[in-house]
């Protein structure tokens, strides 16, 4: 058949010694790699050690900006004898069930309505205005009148988390429901497609790519949603963790909170860069190999 | 029933009126009458950006003509028919679609059951030569692959009309006498009747029955020229052929004059 059908095998080592320069070009990578890492923890050392030498030296004052250690042994104690408002793990689990909850539903209203007024004319001219004037609110002022509204429990932080995962995850569907090629519409339409499978079949998939970047976004404003819910009057939570901290002047505790808080987030943000990977093998790949 | 008796396509008249996003008008075909017949295979040829694209849509039922008549096997076009199939310039394959299921999506837009689809699927896919790329995404096949794979997925629905606007303006030379003379083999076997629009006069001429020669926009046809050269034909030697050469001559005399009035608009326009 045609010549160009063969995909030519990935390029044979040129020549002389392929072994041997393959072999020094992965050792200049780990040595590369390596310095990388190695900077980047003596930086990160470095910075504690200077701030727990300041804190201890009181050049700045350990009361207001606490030291390393102390958050160290903060986080030790809230682990092994709980905190004033419970164990450790149980304010972890509720900040993540809000926001995950939250999230999830901002999700889904954000992906559905945003494809829905991508697709459909009517709708987008009808609503557009509103959804810009409820954008343009700062939403986390929202917060208060959800703790009103849905009392102290789990509802009101899965509320804010809500409305500040929805808008992101909206403008984005709806931009890429409105930017697929139209020529792989049309291209559908004329295989056969009715409007419905365009929307299913080619609008989604082609979409999913804007989705996906706010979908990284949005998990952290869920994260904010229900701290900030937390902070402004709950019953369980970290950031309950956090307020209650600074309410008894307790500064190591705040960091203590926002360092579970930062490594909570970075799981999270790390099982969406796996899934997201399973989801997008038919793209090509960044690292433009041999290609 | 006249469908049988009928012309394929028939433009009586037709013509088709853009409105700008400044607000003018832009009239990209006017007053065109064009008759293909049942299997013909009639190539369009015209300067570039004359309106051929939009005539092709107009056959297809993706747009309707703001005057005139036109008509698929004698009824007249209303929405996207199921007997016709549309090959683009640029590539409309599914990318996140393997290539098996790229060529699959036709039949199952159109209700075909999974297992029948995927047996015709793999069918073309023997015939265009990718029966080992079934598993690959897009992004992994070369240009002329994926044309390929365009051709398949067109030719799956079994189309009595082909509407194909430039399909091959984006490869390489070589690749691109290769897809002609695949293309050529692939109708043969089918009895379509095909709109081929190019701007490559060379290439109208090896592949078609009949070419049509468009004016400068807006797009009305100029005058139509019968191709006599025997079938079936083989695009590389076909043009060192003495006859070939004298209907290139005869057809540019025509085109030429056309494209000329589209440079000097171009070069108007640019001052």
């Amino acid at each position: 058949m045609p010549p160009e059908t063969a995909t030519a095998p990935a390029a044979a080592p040129a020549a002389g010694t392929p072994g041997e320069r393959s072999q020094a070009r992965a050792r200049a990578a780990r040595n590369h790699a390596f310095l990388v890492h190695g900077t980047r923890v003596v930086l990160l050392v470095g910075l504690l050690a200077l701030w727990e030498g300041l804190a201890r030296a009181a050049v700045i004052d350990p009361f207001n900006f606490s030291m390393p250690s102390k958050i160290w042994d903060q986080i030790t104690q809230w682990t092994v004898h709980g905190t004033p408002q419970g164990p450790l793990w149980e304010q972890v689990w509720y900040t993540l069930y809000e926001a995950l909850l939250g999230w999830v539903i901002g999700v889904l209203g954000g992906v559905v309505l945003g494809i829905a007024l991508g697709r459909i004319r009517f709708l987008a001219d009808v609503l557009g205005p509103y959804i810009k004037v409820l954008n343009a609110l700062p939403r986390i002022v929202l917060a208060p009148i959800f703790l009103i509204w849905f009392g102290l429990g789990p509802a009101s932080k899965v509320a804010s988390a809500v409305v500040l995962v929805f808008f992101p995850v909206f403008f984005n569907a709806f931009q890429g429901a409105r930017e697929v090629d139209r020529n792989l519409v049309a291209n559908s339409r004329i295989l056969g497609a009715s409007n419905r499978q365009v929307t299913l079949q080619v609008v989604i998939p082609a979409a999913t790519s804007w989705i996906f970047t706010s979908l990284h976004v949005s998990f952290g404003f869920a994260l904010i949603g229900a701290i900030v819910g937390e902070y402004i009057g709950a019953t369980k939570g970290l950031g309950l963790l956090v307020s209650a901290s600074q309410g008894t002047f307790n500064a190591a505790g705040v960091y203590a909170a926002m360092v579970i808080l930062a490594v909570v987030a970075l799981l999270a943000e790390g099982l969406l860069a796996f899934l997201e990977k399973r989801l997008f093998r038919w793209k090509p790949a960044d690292t433009g190999d041999a290609r | 029933m006249n469908s049988h008796t009928s012309p394929a396509i028939e433009l009586r008249g037709a013509s088709k009126t853009f409105r700008t996003p400044s607000g003018g008008l832009h009239t990209a075909v006017r007053d065109l009458d064009l008759t293909v017949g049942r299997g013909e295979f009639v190539a369009v040829v015209g300067p570039t950006g004359c309106g051929k694209s939009t005539t092709l849509t107009l056959v297809s039922g993706l747009t309707e003509p703001t005057e005139g008549e036109v008509l698929v096997a004698g009824e007249p076009v209303r929405g996207i028919g199921d007997k016709v199939g549309f090959v683009f310039q640029q590539d409309a394959v599914f990318p996140w679609r393997t290539v098996l299921s790229n060529v699959m999506a036709g039949p199952r837009f159109r209700g075909v059951p999974k297992a029948e689809a995927r047996e015709r699927a793999r069918e073309w896919l023997g015939r265009v030569g990718l029966a080992a790329f079934e598993d690959r995404y897009p992004h992994q096949l070369s240009g002329g692959q994926r044309k390929r794979v365009a051709l398949a997925a067109t030719f799956v629905n079994d189309p009595e009309i082909l509407l194909m606007d430039e399909p091959f303006s984006a490869l390489d030379v070589q690749t691109r006498a290769l897809m002609s003379d695949e293309l050529l083999d692939l109708w043969a076997g089918t009895g379509a009747s095909v709109v081929f629009v190019t701007h490559d006069l060379e290439e109208s001429i090896a592949l078609a029955d009949k070419v049509v020669v468009m004016t400068a926009g807006p797009a009305t046809v100029k005058e139509v020229f019968a191709i006599d050269l025997p079938r079936p034909r083989r695009v590389e030697s076909v043009r060192l052929e003495p006859r070939f050469i004298e209907i290139y001559r005869e057809i540019w005399s025509s085109l030429g004059e056309e494209v000329r009035i589209t440079r000097e608009r171009g070069t108007a326009d640019a001052a």
